[in-house]
């Protein structure tokens, strides 16, 4: 698909790379952010990655005073873009980061994994082997701060979100909704299954980046026992 | 040397212009709602966006513990200090131990208290500005409450005092209230009804409207021509989005950094302090314009604003009196 450019009202514009999921089109965006990174300029604000797009957000003002008489602001930086699309980049060999995240499945930490292991004809070892065997991608963050989007969860554990959703979910509650999985950042309520909690700080507003995991990292989910939870949690404090 | 909170009015809070280049990790923008009434205020006072105080719907009460100049925008609270009739949109002297009394507005929703040098908190990913559900920013990352003691600066008056702005335009409307809008990344895949709905009904904003988002009321739910489901994507401070149920959702200052409802349209930014201004069962109604347009409107706006921020910079008693 050639890549395509959508406003987003008059501060912001949307580069398309495609209209699904795919690593492909994770490369390209990939490519892309790293050639902004390069060429980034006064005008710009930032940029928020998506699956499928890069949203960049620019100061209207300061665009329109760019050079190019008789265009808009909004001409002028779909045309930079352009410009930035066209540039022939190697990434330099990904130091790709694969990040573990220890998780403590079941009982008190995981409500919901008896039941969505029944819901499977499962056991609930059977559903951490599942869950724990495999590597995810982050496609983007969002929702929330450090929230990551994990693609590649196994779809025989695949499960609705639960009806009513609960009113509070403690942070770094490991959760299972539809085809997605994903970790809780900060208490919230919340309609995901939650088959564990990870001791793991996911927001880190004194760091930078503010996040443990960010886009383009890959995830394993590791178990671990109560007494290890106990006391990485003891660490981190 | 401190502000003491002695009542702490509806949802007041430490705001500023917000975290900018934190999205791409998921911590929102947030800031003042009224940016332009904030904007003003820190311009009044001749400083860089500072920590100021939001609040909404009804103001606090404050007790100024050392000498302090303030100035108010954004809706009329009614101001009292010490029970005596004090204006806005100018520099203030407040004596130590003097008691500011903001009440209830008629008209509009939000106003600001801004401080000479601004509240003394520590910026967080480089904003003051509280961002509740993660518990950072602002005054212990929260709302205010009684007793809190905010840190300032001590002031002393200055000829500053004898002028002031009057602002007109965006703090002063007739029902229903038009907001202008540009299409959004999903209006083509609206219906026709949906489009003509979308020009020609009025919407009430109901009473769920706080600073994530105003959800409206129509008289008809607006719908796409088929079903679409779409990937979570970047969504930003005045995308009107659609819910399954039809019914618009304007998301606000502090909306998640992206969200995966179709986006029939976006307010124009220079309407986004009058929205921010709108109460639950107000009125509305939406008018499209160009893209070009509202982006001329913008820049129009910040030559303006630049030009006032020339002008205040150099003010004496001559100049710029209202």
């Amino acid at each position: 698909m050639a890549v395509q450019f959508k406003p987003l009202g008059e501060c912001a514009v949307l580069v398309y790379f495609g209209n699904i999921i795919s690593q492909e089109v994770h490369q390209s965006i990939k490519k892309f952010l790293f050639i902004l990174e390069k060429e980034w300029c006064d005008g710009l604000i930032e940029v928020v990655p998506s699956y499928t797009n890069v949203c960049i957000y620019y100061d209207v003002l300061k665009v329109h005073q760019w050079e190019q008489d008789g265009h808009t602001p909004y001409k002028k930086i779909v045309s930079f873009l352009q410009t930035l699309l066209q540039q022939e980049v190697v990434l330099p060999k990904e130091k790709q980061r694969l990040i573990e995240i220890p998780v403590c499945y079941g009982g008190s930490y995981g409500p919901d994994l008896r039941e969505l292991a029944q819901f499977h004809h499962l056991t609930e070892q059977q559903v951490i082997e599942l869950h724990s065997g495999k590597e995810y991608l982050v496609y983007m963050l969002g929702f929330a701060p450090g929230f990551a989007y994990l693609e590649g969860l196994d779809e025989r554990i695949a499960t609705p979100r639960k009806e009513t959703p609960r009113l509070k979910i403690p942070s770094g509650s490991v959760g299972i909704a539809g085809k997605q999985t994903g970790i809780y950042p900060l208490e919230t309520p919340g309609g995901w299954q939650i088959i564990g909690r990870t001791p793991l700080k996911l927001f880190l507003p004194e760091q930078h980046p503010p996040t443990l995991l960010r886009a383009g990292d890959r995830v394993r989910f590791v178990p671990i026992t109560e007494e290890a939870f106990a006391e990485l949690e003891g660490e981190r404090r | 040397m401190t502000l003491t909170i002695i009542k702490p009015g509806l949802f007041t809070s430490i705001q500023d212009l917000g975290r900018r280049g934190y999205q791409q990790y998921g911590v929102i923008v947030g800031g003042a709602m009224d940016r332009l009434s904030y904007r003003i205020g820190e311009m009044i006072l001749e400083q860089t966006p500072s920590a100021a105080l939001e609040f909404t719907l009804i103001g606090p009460t404050v007790k100024f513990n050392c000498d302090a100049v303030f100035c108010l925008t954004g809706a009329n609270f009614h101001p009292l200090l010490n029970e005596t009739p004090c204006p806005m949109w100018k520099p203030v002297f407040a004596e130590k131990g003097s008691i500011l009394k903001l009440s209830y507005c008629q008209k509009g929703a939000r106003g600001y208290l801004h401080i000479k040098g601004g509240i003394r908190v520590e910026k967080v990913l480089d904003s003051f500005s509280t961002y509740s559900r993660a518990r950072i920013g602002g005054f212990k990352g929260r709302s205010l409450a009684k007793g809190d003691e905010l840190p300032i600066l001590p002031s002393a008056p200055s000829s500053k005092e004898k002028w002031g702005i009057q602002p007109k335009n965006w703090l002063s409307w007739k029902e229903p209230v038009v907001i202008r809008i540009v299409k959004g990344t999903e209006y083509d895949l609206f219906t026709e009804e949906s489009k003509e709905f979308l020009v020609t009904s009025v919407f009430a904003i109901t009473k769920e409207a706080d600073r994530m988002g105003y959800r409206l009321a129509g008289e008809y739910p607006l719908s796409t021509k088929e079903p679409i489901n779409l990937l979570s994507e970047a969504v930003t401070f005045g995308t009107i989005q659609i819910p399954p149920n039809g019914q618009p959702i304007i998301l606000m200052a502090d909306c998640q950094t992206t969200g995966g409802y179709p986006k029939i349209a976006q307010v124009l930014s220079v309407d986004l302090p009058k929205l921010a201004q709108l109460k639950p069962y107000e009125n509305i109604r939406f008018q499209l314009v160009s893209l070009e347009e509202a982006q001329q409107l913008l820049v129009q706006q910040e030559k303006a604003f630049k030009l006032l921020e020339l002008l205040c910079s150099k003010n004496d008693e001559e100049s710029f009196k209202n």
